[in-house]
């Protein structure tokens, strides 16, 4: 415990360096290319569009209908697409974030968890942009989310927690089991279907008792699932303009804080070896 | 501020050497843990205390864990056991550059760099045109770095290192950077750094620079400290064991190494080469002593009047003197049977280091070999007196210094005098 908390310590004194690790990533990212800062918005783009011909218009998914009887596809899709974008490029990051910087772990001291959580910080960054986005065309579409933004914002925190306390765990998980990511990629790939991102949480939550969903028990262990909750709660403000029950709110609560204490408690456990592991 | 600057009381420090750098979840479950490894204590309850506003260098050969301690001292490694405790802050220069950003810019990477490095932007933005100054980038900083040649990279990972403004900096092995000029500008840099009484604690091969720097040098041997004290004296001694051990070490491999070059028609032969100092044969000598090349011979026939000639090379194949018996005006007669031939040495020359014979006896025209051996004898010279270490030979002179004009009312000028 005392050890968390002296490690808050330092990591809030090392705010500034925080700030500058962001803005490398930031500036890093797409350097050199031509396009720029216009990649951050052109690769959700393209898997909106991917999405929406194959599940909007050729599988014919039906969405909720929405707020002022808005019912689109696309803007139902964005709703959970891009915090689950968001989470999935935390993870990743995450996981990328010590080994790609092993040369400064091993030639310089400074609170490793800096590298973790500057790959979240920029990231969120992204993400804000995406949202704000997302959320003008909304706005667009006749579904008004102003006053939905606030608790869609304090929404993204919660998940930013999450995503960083999974991150934090990976990333040293990482350094000594480099398979971590493989098993990772397929683990993301599963929890995106597991994830109501492309369809509707009803096809879930409505089966009959005797189909298959409901006999292989997929029903109720799909709900165990953290993000299912996230997703649902993103879409809950924004598309439908309802708040998300209590009983969800706690559920994100408390997995946020699981996460994170999880998360910050392996990666002090096993940060201290790891210039010599990297 | 404290009179001790960077303490440790019994560092150890334990790596684990993997059989197999398979570091999967495979393995891992196949012999229901990680992959195996060797345990291996680079430092073993090392304990040092260093004094605040010194010079403290760390010496030893490959492998003794030198560069563990400083980076156990600089909180990159944290030690299996015992502690060490850093009283001020701490700038450590163990790579120059590391964490640039090759995309990024000079000015932006000196502001990343400088973050992780400890300043805080306003320290920064104080101290940027000394940073480029110093390294003569005005204009590339706006550059990305991966445009840099190397010199110019590490030139900016150094100025800013050294702007960092630190109490206690720790370097390692890397004062060596940068052309002749930029060299200067650091040591002048570090100078000042020691008058204004900062803390430096440097790693280095080097032995001459950390001679002349250093105010007190440890040093590390297989992990452990073999001693504490001057440079001057720790220095000669670390040097004379390290010859100790190549001795060792070369007397097995010549008897199995492979034959150097030899080439000659054969009339006379040379069957060995050896030192040989006060009666006995050797292979290390201090500089100064008195010694004798010694080289066997043997002529199956009679040959008349053939001209004896030696060789002395430095192991980078620097030829530092090549006497033979015809320029030395000596008749060597008519040499049938076996015997050998002395070259007497009354002081040797030599800066300590290691030094190859080549021995070769020619026809009287000094145009057929004989016999030409090639690096014959390896030998080892010793710190002896005088201390010269610089270069290959001492010239052995005597110091002079003389105050011709006294300032002030008086007194004889002031003479100062080294004997060697």
């Amino acid at each position: 415990m005392e050890g968390t908390i002296s490690q808050l310590r330092v990591t809030f004194a090392s705010r500034e360096l925080l700030g500058n690790l962001v803005l490398r990533e930031l500036r890093g990212k797409y350097k050199g290319t031509s396009l720029g800062w216009l990649w951050s918005l052109l690769n959700p783009l393209a898997s909106t569009v991917i999405f929406t011909v194959v599940f909007g218009a050729i599988l014919r998914v039906t969405p909720t209908v929405g707020a002022d009887g808005l019912q689109n596809y696309t803007l139902f899709l964005l709703c959970a697409l891009l915090p689950w974008n968001y989470f999935s490029g935390v993870v990743n990051g995450g996981m990328g974030a010590l080994l790609g910087n092993a040369n400064l772990i091993k030639k310089t001291s400074f609170p490793r968890q800096l590298l973790v959580l500057a790959a979240t910080a920029s990231l969120f960054v992204t993400f804000l942009i995406e949202m704000a986005v997302l959320a003008v065309a909304l706005l667009v579409f006749g579904a008004n989310p102003l006053l939905w933004l606030l608790p869609t914002l304090l929404l993204m925190v919660v998940l930013a927690v999450f995503a960083t306390g999974l991150g934090l765990m990976l990333s040293v998980a990482n350094v000594y089991f480099r398979d971590s990511a493989h098993f990772v990629a397929i683990g993301l790939q599963v929890l995106f279907y597991a994830t109501p991102v492309i369809y509707p949480i009803t096809l879930v939550s409505d089966v009959s008792p005797d189909s298959l969903v409901a006999r292989l028990h997929i029903d109720s262990l799909y709900f165990v699932n953290p993000l299912v909750h996230f997703v649902e709660a993103f879409r809950d403000m924004l598309y439908e303009h309802h708040l998300p029950g209590l009983g969800t709110v706690l559920v994100l609560l408390v997995s946020a804080a699981v996460s994170m204490w999880a998360g910050w408690s392996i990666f002090n456990r096993f940060s201290g070896r790891l210039a010599e592991e990297l | 501020m404290s009179d001790v600057a960077v303490e440790a009381v019994g560092v150890s420090k334990r790596f684990r050497l993997y059989h197999e750098r398979n570091q999967s979840l495979k393995a891992a479950f196949m012999r229901g843990r990680r992959a195996k490894y060797d345990e291996f204590w680079a430092l073993q309850d090392v304990d040092l205390s260093i004094p605040s506003g010194k010079t403290y260098g760390l010496i030893g050969h490959n492998g003794s864990g030198k560069s563990t301690m400083l980076k156990c001292l600089a909180g990159i490694l944290v030690p299996d056991r015992g502690r060490t405790q850093v009283h001020g802050k701490v700038s450590a220069l163990l790579e120059l550059g590391a964490g640039f950003h090759p995309e990024l810019s000079g000015r932006d990477n000196v502001y990343l760099n400088g973050s992780i490095l400890g300043m805080s932007r306003k320290q920064i933005d104080r101290q940027f045109d000394e940073i480029v100054d110093f390294a003569g980038l005005e204009t590339f900083i706006d550059t990305p770095v991966k445009n840099y040649s190397s010199g110019m990279y590490v030139r900016l990972g150094f100025s800013v290192a050294i702007n960092v403004d630190p109490e206690i900096l720790m370097v390692d092995e890397v004062l060596a950077v940068g052309d002749e000029s930029f060299q200067r500008k650091c040591m002048e840099k570090f100078a000042d750094f020691r008058a204004e009484g900062r803390t430096v604690v440097i790693v280095s091969h080097a032995l001459g620079t950390m001679r002349s720097m250093c105010d007190e040098v440890a040093w590390l041997d297989h992990g452990k400290l073999k001693g504490v004290g001057r440079p001057e004296e720790l220095v000669d001694e670390y040097v004379g064991a390290s010859h100790e051990d190549r001795v060792e070490e070369s007397a097995t491999a010549e008897e199995e190494g492979p034959r150097h070059n030899r080439w000659g028609s054969g009339e006379v032969r040379i069957t060995g080469a050896e030192l040989v100092s006060d009666g006995r044969v050797t292979t290390k000598v201090p500089t100064g002593d008195e010694v004798a090349i010694r080289v066997h011979w043997e002529a199956a026939a009679p040959v008349v009047e053939p001209v004896f000639g030696i060789a002395l090379h430095t192991l980078d194949g620097v030829h530092v003197t090549g006497p033979n018996t015809r320029d030395a005006e000596l008749r060597t007669g008519t040499l049938h049977g076996t015997g050998w031939l002395d070259l007497r040495v009354p002081r040797l020359m030599l800066t300590p280091g290691t030094y190859e014979l080549t021995a070769a006896v020619f026809d009287r025209s000094v145009v057929h070999a004989f016999d030409h051996r090639e690096k014959i004898l390896r030998f080892h010279v010793l710190p002896g007196t005088p201390r010269d270490h610089f270069g290959v030979i001492s010239l052995g002179g005597a110091w002079d210094l003389r105050n011709e004009s006294p300032a002030g009312d008086g007194g004889a000028g002031a003479v100062g005098r080294t004997g060697s």
